[in-house]
């Protein structure tokens, strides 16, 4: 299996050449009711860079990648993606922004009676001025490039999970974002499923340098995935830092999270 | 108009402020149970509301989902119009047989083709009509959306980029709206041939004579108010099927009352806006 080596945008940061993160959260908080999810989150997602953020089942981790992307409206806080507040903008505004984010859903959330190739061409028909031509062949290529071109004309329902899901990434890069989020891409599938789907992920960072936010139970899928972990508790982050860092923390909570026990 | 009109007129003010306030009020204050069900009941008229200003308004600024439309206009007839068909064939029958023994009595069986071609025309054709759509396509529309929405593929939509109440809801209302005039056409027809059929069963008589003396009595007034008015039946099943699926949620549990609540609620909103349109258009076009 791949891991994650140091990205080159880390590198840069380490030398001192700064650019405004793609994503930028601050002091971010969400409740459902009387029930809180998230209290004061702050989070930075560098050009190039994996985050996972981790926490028990009902922590909020979706709810926090759905804020990323505007589906649900905060209770405060700012949340900047490529520069624009997104809790701030009319719906025209903000979906000029979630044309540069991909998003992979945990069920993949294929449209059931659209093909495979009509799922991925569906972002591209809607926001692409291409020919049928070029959209064909660019669909070809998106499911090539996580090896479904055989199975273009299947509709989701003859599919595995862990075929769905590469499929729903093949859509989420259909308009070639800058920014890509992960709801728990790897569950539900088989231990070899996961580490290939894990592969596909490190794979499609590495040729395509985009910031990358994976929501995940996974610790062993998140530590070759992510340049760095966020660890969520009862709305708030516990502890951030790379896989060195958790590990070396004595926080019962992390030590039980790594532990898986 | 007469005094009747705007007793109906001040009802109908009377449910849309109530549910204006009722859905700024629902959950500012503690209330009884009985107050919490009043304040429910008139929040989901207040949310319906918004919810169909919301796909009108999307629906009317371009970029136009002209395919997406002809794809659910013609779901929605192809699926549609073999049940119309057979539902208002069986009422022309039950019509013409129920109203020629009554008509025998009362010594008037020679306005038995009349009577049958009016009350389809007028009433039993539309309603028929209506209420076979809302329960063939009402549970259709509400189970799709409320599918997609628990296994969000309406989020994954929206996130990419896409309006879900342009191209889900105001295609499928819109479909449901237009379809419905042409599908009560088809009901109409074979209502009255059937009725030719059961008639001349019991008493042969050809067909060109059993319309001629159908149409004698009826006009286009008759007509036209009566099939346009199943633009509303279309658009009370679009609105209401498409927000029970819009807000489903709780897994196969919440897709099954949506589609439930989609048939049940399309069927009772359509018999009560009969009632005022069959009034609206005896004000206007008697």
């Amino acid at each position: 299996m791949l891991s994650k080596q140091p990205s080159e945008t880390t590198s840069k940061q380490a030398n001192g050449e700064q650019t405004a993160p793609p994503i930028q959260v601050q002091s971010l908080s969400k409740s459902f009711g009387k029930q809180t999810v998230l209290k004061g989150i702050n989070l930075q997602v560098a050009r190039g860079e994996t985050l996972s953020v981790l926490g028990r089942s009902g922590t909020g981790k979706s709810v926090l990648l759905k804020l990323l992307i505007g589906l649900h409206k905060p209770d405060s806080g700012s949340i900047r993606v490529n520069g624009e507040d997104v809790t701030k903008l009319p719906l025209k505004e903000l979906n000029e922004v979630r044309k540069t984010v991909g998003f992979l859903f945990q069920q993949a959330a294929l449209y059931d009676s659209l093909t495979v190739e009509e799922n991925v061409a569906f972002p591209l028909r809607r926001h692409s001025k291409m020919s049928n031509a070029q959209r064909n062949k660019r669909v070809r290529e998106l499911l090539a490039s996580v090896g479904m071109e055989k199975d273009s004309h299947k509709l989701p329902a003859q599919l595995s999970g862990g075929m769905q899901k590469r499929v729903g990434l093949a859509r989420a890069l259909a308009l070639e974002p800058a920014i890509l989020l992960f709801d728990e891409p790897t569950a539900g599938l088989d231990p070899i499923t996961a580490a290939e789907t894990d592969d596909l992920i490190l794979r499609l960072q590495r040729e395509r340098h985009m910031a990358s936010v994976v929501v995940t139970h996974d610790i062993h899928g998140a530590r070759a995935v992510s340049d760095r972990l966020a660890l969520l508790r009862d709305g708030e982050i516990l502890i951030e830092g790379t896989f060195a860092d958790l590990q070396k923390s004595r926080e019962p909570f992390v030590v039980r999270f790594l532990n898986g026990s | 108009m007469d005094t009747g009109f705007y007793g109906d007129y001040t009802l109908f003010v009377f449910v849309l402020v109530m549910a204006n306030s009722a859905a700024q009020i629902s959950g500012a204050k503690n209330l009884s149970a009985t107050g919490d069900l009043v304040v429910n009941f008139f929040e989901w008229f207040g949310n319906i509301g918004i919810f169909w200003a919301r796909s009108f308004w999307t629906a009317l600024s371009p970029p136009y989902e002209f395919r997406e439309f002809l794809r659910q206009f013609d779901e929605l007839g192809s699926k549609s119009l073999p049940l119309v068909a057979i539902a208002g064939a069986a009422t022309g029958v039950v019509l013409t047989l129920s109203t020629r023994d009554s008509l025998i009595r009362f010594g008037a069986k020679s306005l038995l083709p009349a009577v049958v071609i009016f009350s389809i025309i007028k009433e039993s054709g539309p309603i028929i009509t209506a209420l076979v759509v809302s329960g063939r396509a009402a549970a259709g529309i509400g189970a799709e959306l409320g599918a997609m929405r628990v296994s969000e593929q309406i989020d994954a939509m929206e996130a990419s980029a896409v309006n879900p109440y342009k191209f889900l809801v105001a295609t499928r209302v819109l479909a449901c709206m237009l379809m419905l005039p042409l599908l009560t056409l088809v009901s109409d027809i074979c209502g009255i041939l059937m009725g030719w059929v059961a008639n001349t069963a019991a008493e042969p008589i050809s067909l060109q004579l059993f319309i001629h003396n159908g149409f004698k009595v009826v006009t286009f007034n008759d007509f036209l108010p009566a099939t346009l008015k199943t633009v509303v039946f279309g658009l009370i099943i679009g609105v209401i099927s498409c927000f029970q699926g819009m807000r489903a949620s709780g897994g196969t549990e919440g897709v099954e009352r949506a589609a439930t609540n989609s048939v049940v609620l399309a069927a009772l909103f359509i018999i009560l806006a009969d009632v005022l349109l069959v009034r609206l258009i005896l004000v206007f076009f008697s």
